[in-house]
């Protein structure tokens, strides 16, 4: 189905199923240990062996020797494979660093041997053994260090400059200015379930049972790797344990599963141990970024800049601090830059908010700032700048730009854009009226308390996606699609879906997800999941509807499908009827045609924080959040909830202490478990709550929906940071705000 | 993991006696630390002995007015003990301040005084470590110190012990006691039980090889008030940055102990001779001989402004 005009009323539009705040349909599988995660399919593969990954111990060098000898002969070893014995092997296009490493090491904990025996304890005992001789060549592992000699690089989605106006003459002439540096750290995912795969071969077809967010990605990623057709490549990955985007790709567990098992010539499974995680897998990567604001004594921004520094090792990519900064506010006179410097840590990838994630904390403390010097509120402020358009539509920064000040030829407007209704909404419900613009001067006992605010923006993206749904001869509807559920609720809104669709109460749906034998789906990443997978399903939907009417011959345009029912004026009959000379399927999926690029679609939210900081200690607790978000249609307000208070969560986690520490001299996460890697725990978050706005988009899909969980991440940390500022008086610009970053500030204890 | 072999007796003497005839041996109680370092090939003990079933497992009053806290005493159950509660809070306030629920429920008193450093670098085989492998240099010095010590420290190993309850028994100026394999039985003040660092960082307390810890013991109460504050960036399931453990009687006296900024709880005499005139006196004697790195500075004003709270908490 070709969506190439904006939605009209279509049967998603009853809400029956659709927009109700219902149970995850997988919820009973989860609490009670019987959904099927890929370390433990005992179901299909009974009796495998177990692979261990040997991380490399230097960032950077060459294995001048291996000692393999204990290892090959400690007990229970099956295999070992290393890059000597691997065979030839080729690189997959999203990886930047080799899947198995040597002789050349381009990180630490790069995996460089996978042992495999009979039990996971004796797998383990025996990758100890192994005794590598490297040559340790150092590296690059300072980003501040390392940003002189930054070059420019191209950030998904935007060129690497952008230039609207003249920025540089307008933020000279602007009475009001604001210009600052501010950092974000090195962040791990640190999701739950560690990446896993269970790997089997059938003469040269390979089956991996793997967690993994993007199926067809994964396919065509394993089948180059290891240099064989795709065609005999299947990937099965029904329950994922979390994902934050570091199972966007295929990652060592996958590749070395197979290679393990094909040197066992047994099945083999396979976890990273946690401590792997951090240094083997990707994270998100540190930015330092200036930012630059002018404007008028009324508080109109007449000139806005934003530059970002980032690294990754070489052949990577920078992270894209800068993107929501040409479409955030209004303002004539703009540029952005983004720099990557050539590091050799592990390598950087795409985390939840890939992007905007890190860029909001940086922008949305300045335009506190700003805000500050202007005297005014900082909802007035960002109210006064919105803007109904994208300032900054340039494919390219040309080079008459910078000078002449040639606004934006086309005019790009928002399909839908309720920042501010996010902002006034929000100010009532969290009694933003009462906070006190000086700052440090509320106490509540031993606390010092502050209130934040900060904008959420987040791009709604559009990806073809396929489903194939049957009408099964007890009535049932079964949708089977490539889609992933990676803890989001993808089984329940896609039967939601299908249910509203065909008529059906949701507990009639069975949905399949995960398998490479299915549809393949837009997969989960971006935030795009949501929208797109489920307006593949109904476009799946209405083909199985067309010919259920065809079968029972009524006229489908007039045939609405409600109760189990397909009925025509007064006469009804049961739907399963139509299935009686056996089941029917159909398959189609959602393809999109111009709509995003007539329209910029966006998703918008403000965030509210309120926090304690101790006056003794400067031990900084938030005391409560609201997140008020606007994204299109909300399938299903209680998953997609979960989705925002987690995002919350995470962002509570970046603003007060997540940081991969970067050994400066070694070259790693020095971290790495997560002892060490600290990610909120439910002390750190008290009480929080969420208001999505009544919003349809009819430019985004049948479904009218948009994405909501990186909404949910993006402007978290600036509100805290904010909040704190306004408890304090001490501005932290370098996250994560920690308490020895204020300690020094903060009043004599009296 | 490296194999081991394992045994399960039924009293102590037996427990130290074959800690002292088998080379490499080690006891387990909980598990919750030697197991995850067992797995990390930092602790490679040749034969495990479970010290569960000894017995050891009961708090009962002593003849002078104290506590005898057996050393199987799991964290939680010596956390909510009546007696505990009531004359030695500052002890079950350490200890609810520490780990989870789940932990507390299987670590044990002695397990906890045992338990080892959280220094990053001391959990990576790859890295050099004097107290994981001797000789092989610190590379917390001048790597990442954040969480290290302070005082006391050697150019060796800055490394802090991490235990919230040691500290409080340091307060508390509990006794150690223990058997060895010879049946010799030891009272050892926990004052002179954790050892600095000094050349031998890997040599962590003055037990001897094969001695078994039986019982903690704690002196009759001495009243006042009970604090313990520990400061950390999150707000639960975090070791301290630092905390204070600290004693104040109605006239201003008292005991001061702090966790989280040396190789031992921190207790200085001169100290708690200063605790009349205030916070900023007792963080001077305390860290006069203080040597943080640039990355744990931030330490000695925490400490005096936590000593200043704790102070103010218990004048109120
Ligand atoms: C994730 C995590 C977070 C934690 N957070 C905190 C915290 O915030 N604060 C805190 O204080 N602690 C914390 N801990 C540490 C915890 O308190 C210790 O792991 C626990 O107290 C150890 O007790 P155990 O009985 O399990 O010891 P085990 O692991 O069984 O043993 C530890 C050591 O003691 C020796 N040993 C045990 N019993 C005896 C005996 N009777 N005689 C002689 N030697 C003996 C063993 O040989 C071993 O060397 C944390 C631990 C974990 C894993
Ligand atoms: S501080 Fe001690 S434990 Fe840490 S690296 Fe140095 S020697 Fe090892």
């Amino acid at each position: 189905m070709k969506f190439d005009t904006p939605a009209t009323t279509n049967p998603i539009d009853q809400l029956k199923v659709i927009g109700k705040p219902l149970d995850r349909i997988d919820g009973r599988f989860k609490t009670t240990g019987t959904a099927r995660y890929s370390y433990e399919r005992h179901d299909v593969v009974p009796n495998p062996a177990y692979g261990h990954v040997l991380g490399a111990a230097i960032a950077k060098g060459r294995i001048k020797s291996f000692d393999l000898a204990a290892a090959k002969s400690a007990p229970g070893v099956l295999a070992i494979v290393t890059a000597d014995n691997a065979g030839a092997l080729d690189k997959g296009k999203n990886n930047t660093a080799k899947l198995l490493g040597g002789p050349e090491i381009e990180h630490y904990h790069q995996a460089i041997a996978v042992v495999v025996a009979e039990s996971f304890e004796q797998a383990r005992a025996a990758a100890q053994l192994i005794r590598v001789d490297y040559q340790d060549d150092g590296g690059s592992f300072d980003l501040r260090a390392g940003m002189a000699d930054a070059k420019p690089a191209k950030v998904l989605g935007g060129p690497a400059d952008s230039a609207v106006g003249d920025f540089a003459t307008a933020f000279a002439a602007a009475p009001v200015q604001l210009e600052q540096m501010y950092s974000t750290p090195d962040e791990s995912h640190a999701m739950m379930e560690p990446h896993a795969t269970t790997a089997v071969w059938d003469g040269d077809r390979l089956t991996l049972w793997t967690s993994n967010q993007m199926i067809a990605w994964g396919v065509g990623e394993v089948a180059k790797t290891l240099k064989m057709p795709k065609e005999n490549v299947r990937l099965v990955s029904e329950y994922i344990g979390g994902g934050f985007g570091s199972k966007l790709f295929v990652r060592t567990d996958a590749i070395l599963a197979a290679l393990g098992a094909r040197a066992a010539g047994r099945p083999v499974k396979l976890t990273l141990q946690r401590a792997l995680v951090f240094n083997n897998t990707t994270h998100r990567p540190a930015t330092v970024q200036r930012i630059r604001i002018g404007a008028d004594k009324d508080g109109k921004i007449t000139a806005i800049g934003h530059e970002s520094w980032s690294g990754d090792l070489p052949g990577g990519k920078p992270d894209g601090a800068v993107s929501q900064t040409r479409q955030l506010y209004a303002g004539a006179n703009r540029m952005t830059a983004t720099r990557l410097a050539v590091l050799d840590l592990p390598e950087g990838n795409a985390m939840r908010a890939p992007g905007e994630a890190s860029g909001m904390m940086a922008l949305e403390i300045a335009v506190d700032e700003i805000a500050e010097k202007l005297a005014m509120d900082p909802i007035e402020f960002r109210i006064l700048n919105d803007t109904q358009v994208v300032p900054d539509n340039a494919k390219e920064a040309s080079k008459e730009s910078q000078t002449v000040g040639s606004a934006s030829k086309s005019e790009l407007p928002f399909s839908q854009r309720q920042l501010v209704q996010c902002f006034q909404t929000g100010r009532d419900r969290f009694g933003w009226a009462k906070r006190n613009p000086k700052p440090g001067e509320v106490r509540d006992g031993r606390w010092l308390v502050g209130l934040g605010v900060a904008a959420a923006f987040r791009n709604n993206q559009l990806t073809k996606s396929a489903a194939r749904v049957r009408l099964e001869q007890d009535g049932r509807i079964v949708v089977e699609t490539d889609m992933t559920d990676i803890g989001t609720g993808s089984y329940t809104i896609i039967a939601q879906t299908a249910a509203e669709m065909m008529g059906v109460p949701i507990d009639k749906v069975v949905v399949l997800l995960g398998d490479s034998a299915f549809p393949v789906s837009a997969g989960s990443g971006g935030q795009w999941g949501g929208n797109n997978s489920t307006a593949g399903v109904y476009a799946a939907c209405i083909k199985l509807r067309e010919m259920i009417a065809q079968k029972l011959g009524v006229n489908s345009a007039e045939a609405a499908f409600t109760d189990g029912e397909v009925r025509t004026g007064a006469r009804g009959v049961a739907l399963a009827d139509a299935a009686r000379d056996g089941a029917l399927s159909a398959e189609d999926g959602i393809e999109y045609g111009d709509l995003d690029k007539k329209y910029q679609q966006s998703t918008f939210g403000a965030h509210f924080v309120e926090v304690g900081v101790d006056a003794a200690t400067a031990e900084i607790r938030v005391r409560r959040m609201l997140a008020v978000c606007a994204a299109g249609r909300i399938l299903n307000p209680k998953t997609a909830r979960s989705q925002v208070i987690g995002a919350m969560t995470m962002g509570v986690g970046a603003a007060l202490m997540e940081e991969l520490v970067v050994d400066k001299r070694r070259g790693f996460f020095v971290n790495h478990d997560l002892a060490g890697y600290e990610v909120p725990v439910h002390g750190d978050i008290p009480h929080q709550e969420v208001v999505f706005l009544d919003e349809t988009d009819p430019m985004s899909s049948p479904m009218k929906a948009k994405g909501i969980a990186e909404l949910g991440i993006c402007g978290v940390a600036a509100a805290v940071a904010n909040a704190v500022y306004n408890a304090t008086g001490v501005r932290v610009r370098d996250y994560p705000v920690t308490l020895d970053k204020l300690i020094d500030k903060l009043p004599a204890v009296g | 993991m490296k194999p081991f072999s394992f045994e399960r007796p039924n009293t102590p003497a037996e427990a130290a006696a074959a800690a002292a005839r088998v080379d490499g041996a080690k006891f387990v109680a909980g598990g919750t630390n030697l197991l995850d370092l067992m797995k990390l090939q930092i602790e490679t003990p040749t034969h495990l002995i479970d010290v569960n079933r000894l017995g050891l497992d009961k708090i009962e009053a002593s003849s002078d007015g104290g506590l005898r806290i057996g050393a199987l005493v799991r964290n939680s159950d010596l956390a909510a003990d009546q007696r505990v509660r009531r004359d030695y809070a500052v002890l079950s306030r350490a200890l609810l301040a520490g780990a989870n629920g789940q932990l507390r429920n299987q670590s044990t008193t002695a397990g906890n005084l045992l338990q080892r450093t959280r220094c990053p670098y001391f959990y990576d085989t790859n890295q050099p470590c004097n107290k994981r492998l001797p000789g092989s240099g610190c590379s917390a010095l001048h790597g990442f110190s954040r969480q290290l010590g302070i005082v006391g420290t050697s150019d060796a190993c800055i490394a802090t012990h991490p235990s919230d309850m040691a500290v409080a028994m340091r307060l508390l100026d509990a006794t150690v006691q223990t058997v060895n394999g010879a049946g010799a039985e030891r009272r050892i003040a926990i004052a002179d039980f954790h050892r600095l660092p000094g050349d031998t960082p890997q040599i962590e307390t003055t037990l001897q090889r094969g001695e078994l810890i039986t019982a903690v013991t704690l002196p009759k109460p001495v009243g006042g008030k009970h604090i313990y504050r520990k400061v950390r960036d999150r707000a639960s399931f975090a070791f301290a940055l630092i905390s204070v453990a600290a004693i104040v009687q109605r006239d201003g006296t008292g005991r001061v102990a702090l966790g989280g900024v040396a190789h031992k709880p921190w207790r200085v005499e001169a100290a708690e001779a200063a605790m009349p005139r205030g916070a900023k006196a007792v963080a001077e004697q305390l860290l006069a001989e203080a040597m943080p790195t640039e990355q744990n500075a931030y330490k000695r004003p925490l400490v005096e402004r936590t000593l200043g709270a704790v102070l103010a908490e218990a004048k109120g």
